[in-house]
């Protein structure tokens, strides 16, 4: 007997001997090279289901951009949105809009997009029994109340403002004017869907089908998709590699370790603490852009303290306290760029990005930041308090950067502390239920690149994420007429005074823009991010 | 011994019901997750409602608890943000972290009662010192320190294991990550033993046995290690608990996608579900756990028997 247990122990041990000698090296290195090579690339967990008008979030689009494609899509270098499934787009008034699409468009199951894919597609996103996430990006279609009321259920199926004309085209009413609404459909919340999704919805979200370059060959939860190419493609933009599998990475250190040690291919977000690391690393294989993306200090102008009417020279002092440049060097390792006004670099001069609409209001300027907290009659309460969630995206460090520099600026040890918050859900939460003490951490990725995006749903009386409930109607004024105007170029000028507006009244301090980082093996080429800070998966090479 | 079965397990019953509602009132408390669904944006207020109709948090918590708990019963774990069933996450985490696990004890067990031996029995010698100084080092250094260094040396500059463990997680890439793991229990372990067979080996029973003429080995073996195992057996079996709800470091530095992944998951989510549904299995797992232990006490050692 005793004999016998000897012997299993032993074996044991041989076995685990052997599989350590047999787990070395190697690794899985795709289907070869060529046309043909399989690319791998970090990916996180994406929060929710994945359904067009259901994801709001960078890893869930990735899919979605790769596997749908829309009226529009934005050009991955300068953002400016092209027609990719619509032949036109036309309207005489800025409100009544008729969209032709191609022909010969097909699912990747073979079924036909015909505007009945869109209007049903649109009409589903926006009804509030299907709990869609991006439904509000349909509020601007006549008959979305009734299809998405404020409270109680719904009274009707479909918009009003949505008919489908022929196989080919349909037409769309808006419920106010926006004359630049077409480029705002390049977002993934208006892709077409099949019909194989309204029969059965469960199993198309299991396994997405979808019009775009790849089609979804598998896809687990929690740990991988692998996307492929679709051959039959037939749009301009065919994928120039045999496919992407996403590997869902637990923490982004492990994915850059990975990535040196030759295991992945893709890194789509180095790492804050591999910053200094990565020139010797990669040298030119990594990449830092600006992305659509601008960090600033909301105020909660719900608080009398924060709202009184010499206010704004107190958050133009603050303003004026911080050191972006500095920061931005120090604690982002140029991976930010100082912000100069309220939008992003990726629009463009053209699309109303102007790096002196700030001016001196965002210049560090201690002496006159402390004259001007003084002028409009100091800080309220004594201190300020920026409110920040502490789980993610190293904000502890920033914040106490910025604090230090108020106190530095104003002579004062306790001007500023930072008051973090335990989770995102949380600090979303407090921020919901109007509770923020002082300034707090605002983020806003755009969702299509017009300068109408970096400013109306953040500034524009009670729109959907002015969480600080500033209001002006000045601003709000010059947003309708800009909203009706249908030449390009004067809508813009006119969004860039509400602008002047936002700076006058300081309704939040700019910080900086935040630049998309990737970095990638010797084995891939031709790598770029677009305007999100996504990787254009499409035209990546493998050598 | 049955009657001793009997009582333990149902004693497990208020303790199964008091952990899942203590976790649950601390996932609530830490406020509305849906606020955290829409992204930087607040979810309009419709939607928002609807959300949290569908994850029955429109209700009083004491309702949503009873609810959970009937639910639980028929097997059901409620349902993740993404969409996917609780029960199927834990489908994929647990055969992971279990295998992780059994590495972890495999090692605890194997080197460190090895080591504990060796060291019991040489006393002051050279070899005793140097094994004390290194558990000393094992246990003062944090996990998350030693995964890291192992990750760098072993995976990248020598390139004797990938840096990561694969989605499938195969025995063989758990090795590492489970040695990691182990490391600071294992330390334990051989010093417990260490101790515990210094004590019994001046005992006088083993006296006797060496007296009697008994080969070495079998002194060994069948007199002192089986005397001197009862505290390592219940330092291993509540260490099994810990180790699956622990791995979380470990699961993250090598890329493991098993229990400790998605309870940090849920808890940043602040995904209720997902934290008590995995919480409450680990509750059962430590409670049996606990019972083996009890139950071997009775093996290694016949006069503690319980009525």
């Amino acid at each position: 007997m005793r004999g016998a247990t000897h012997a299993k122990w032993a074996a044991c041990a041989a076995a685990v001997a052997l599989a350590a000698t047999g787990c070395g090296g190697g690794g899985d290195s795709g289907g070869g090279g060529g046309e043909d090579g399989i690319i791998s690339s970090s990916w996180t967990d994406p929060q929710n289901p994945l359904e067009p008008a259901n994801t709001n979030e960078v890893q869930g689009g990735k899919v979605l951009d790769m596997i749908f494609r829309g009226l529009k899509k934005y050009d991955p270098k300068t953002g400016a949105a092209t027609d990719m499934m619509a032949e036109s787009i036309e309207s005489t008034d800025s409100v009544n809009f008729t969209i032709k699409i191609k022909s010969g468009w097909t699912f990747s199951n073979g079924e036909q997009v015909t505007a009945k894919s869109y209007v049903d597609a649109w009409n589903y996103g926006a009804n509030l029994k299907n709990n869609q996430k991006n439904a509000y990006f349909f509020g601007y279609i006549d008959g979305y109340e009734a299809v998405h009321p404020e409270s109680g259920d719904p009274t009707a199926q479909t918009m009003s403002g949505l008919k489908v004309v022929d196989d080919l085209t349909f037409t769309v009413k808006l419920s106010q004017k926006f004359s630049t609404w077409p480029d705002t459909l390049g977002y993934s919340a208006f892709a077409p869907l099949p019909q194989s999704f309204f029969d059965d919805r469960d199993a198309w979200i299991a396994k997405p089908v979808g019009n775009g370059p790849y089609t979804l060959n598998s896809y687990q939860k929690g740990s991988q998709a692998q996307l492929r190419r679709w051959d039959d493609y037939p749009g301009p933009d065919k994928a120039q590699n045999g496919g992407i599998d996403l590997k869902v990475y637990t923490d982004n250190n492990t994915a850059y370790t990975d990535l040196i040690a030759g295991n992945l291919d893709l890194v789509d977000d180095v790492p804050a603490s591999q910053l200094k690391n990565v020139q010797a690393d990669l040298g030119d294989r990594y990449i830092n852009t600006p992305a659509g993306i601008i960090q600033t200090l909301a105020f909660p102008f719900y608080d009398d303290a924060w709202n009184t009417p010499d206010g704004a020279k107190v958050r133009t002092g603050l303003s004026r306290a911080i050191n972006r440049d500095q920061i931005t060097d120090t604690i982002f390792q140029k991976t930010r760029t100082p912000a100069k006004d309220w939008t992003s670099p990726v629009l463009g001069e053209d699309g109303g990005f102007d790096d002196t609409l700030c001016g001196d209001a965002c210049e560090y300027d201690p002496a006159a930041a402390k004259k001007l907290v003084q002028e409009g009659g100091g800080i309220p309460g004594g201190q300020v308090k920026i409110t920040y969630n502490a789980d993610t995206g190293s904000h502890k460090d920033w914040v106490d950067a910025v604090c230090n520099s108020i106190n530095n600026a104003l002579g004062n040890e306790k001007a500023c502390v930072g008051n973090p918050v335990g989770t995102f859900a949380d600090f979303r939460n407090q921020i919901g239920e109007q509770k923020m003490p002082g300034p707090f951490r605002a983020g806003w990725q755009m969702d299509y690149p017009l300068i109408q995006n970096f400013l109306q749903p953040l500034y524009y009386t009670n729109a959907s994420s002015n969480d600080g409930k500033w209001s002006n109607e000045e601003f709000d004024d010059l947003v309708d007429q800009a909203n009706a105007e249908s030449d390009t170029a004067k809508a813009v000028d006119l969004f860039k005074q509400a602008e002047e507006v936002v700076r006058d009244q300081m309704a939040a301090i700019p910080l900086w823009y935040q630049n998309g980082s990737a970095g990638y093996s010797e084995r891939i080429s031709n790598v770029a991010l677009n305007p999100f800070s996504v990787p254009v998966y499409n035209e990546i090479k493998v050598n | 011994m049955g009657r001793y079965v009997i009582r333990r397990l149902l004693q497990m019953i208020p303790v199964f019901f008091g952990t899942t509602l203590l976790i649950f009132l601390m996932v609530n408390i830490m406020g509305d997750p849906v606020a955290g669904l829409c992204g930087d944006r607040q979810c309009d207020p419709a939607t928002a409602a609807q959300l949290r109709k569908e994850f029955g948090l429109d209700k009083p918590v004491w309702q949503q608890y009873l609810t959970y708990m009937g639910n639980v019963f028929t097997g059901d774990f409620g349902t993740a943000f993404n969409g996917q069933p609780v029960t199927e996450l834990m489908g994929e985490a647990f055969p992971v972290t279990i295998r992780l696990t059994i590495v972890a004890i495999f090692f605890e067990i194997v080197i460190g009662i090895t080591l504990g031996v060796v060291t019991g029995l040489r006393r002051g010698r050279p070899v005793d010192t140097g094994v004390l100084l290194l558990t000393l080092v094992v246990i003062a250094v944090p996990t998350f320190v030693t995964g890291l260094i192992v990750q760098l040396l072993l995976g990248i500059k020598w390139g004797v294991i990938d840096p990561s463990v694969s989605s499938d997680a195969r025995l063989d890439e758990l090795i590492v990550p489970g040695l990691v793991l182990a490391s600071v229990s294992l330390a334990y372990v051989t010093r417990l033993t260490r101790t515990s067979i210094a004590e019994n080996s001046r005992s006088d029973y083993v006296r006797t046995a060496k007296a009697k003429g008994l080969p070495r080995g079998r002194v060994i073996r069948r007199h002192l290690l089986r005397n001197s195992l009862i505290p390592v057996v219940t330092f291993i079996g509540t260490d099994i608990g810990a180790l699956m709800g622990g791995a979380i470091v470990t699961e993250r530095i090598f890329n493991i996608h098993g229990v400790g992944y998605q309870l940090y998951q849920g808890i940043l989510r602040q995904n209720t579900q997902t934290v008590v549904g995995f919480v409450t299995v680990l509750v059962i797992v430590f409670l049996l756990a606990n019972l083996l232990v009890d139950l071997l006490y009775a093996v290694l050692d016949p006069r503690i028997r319980y009525a």
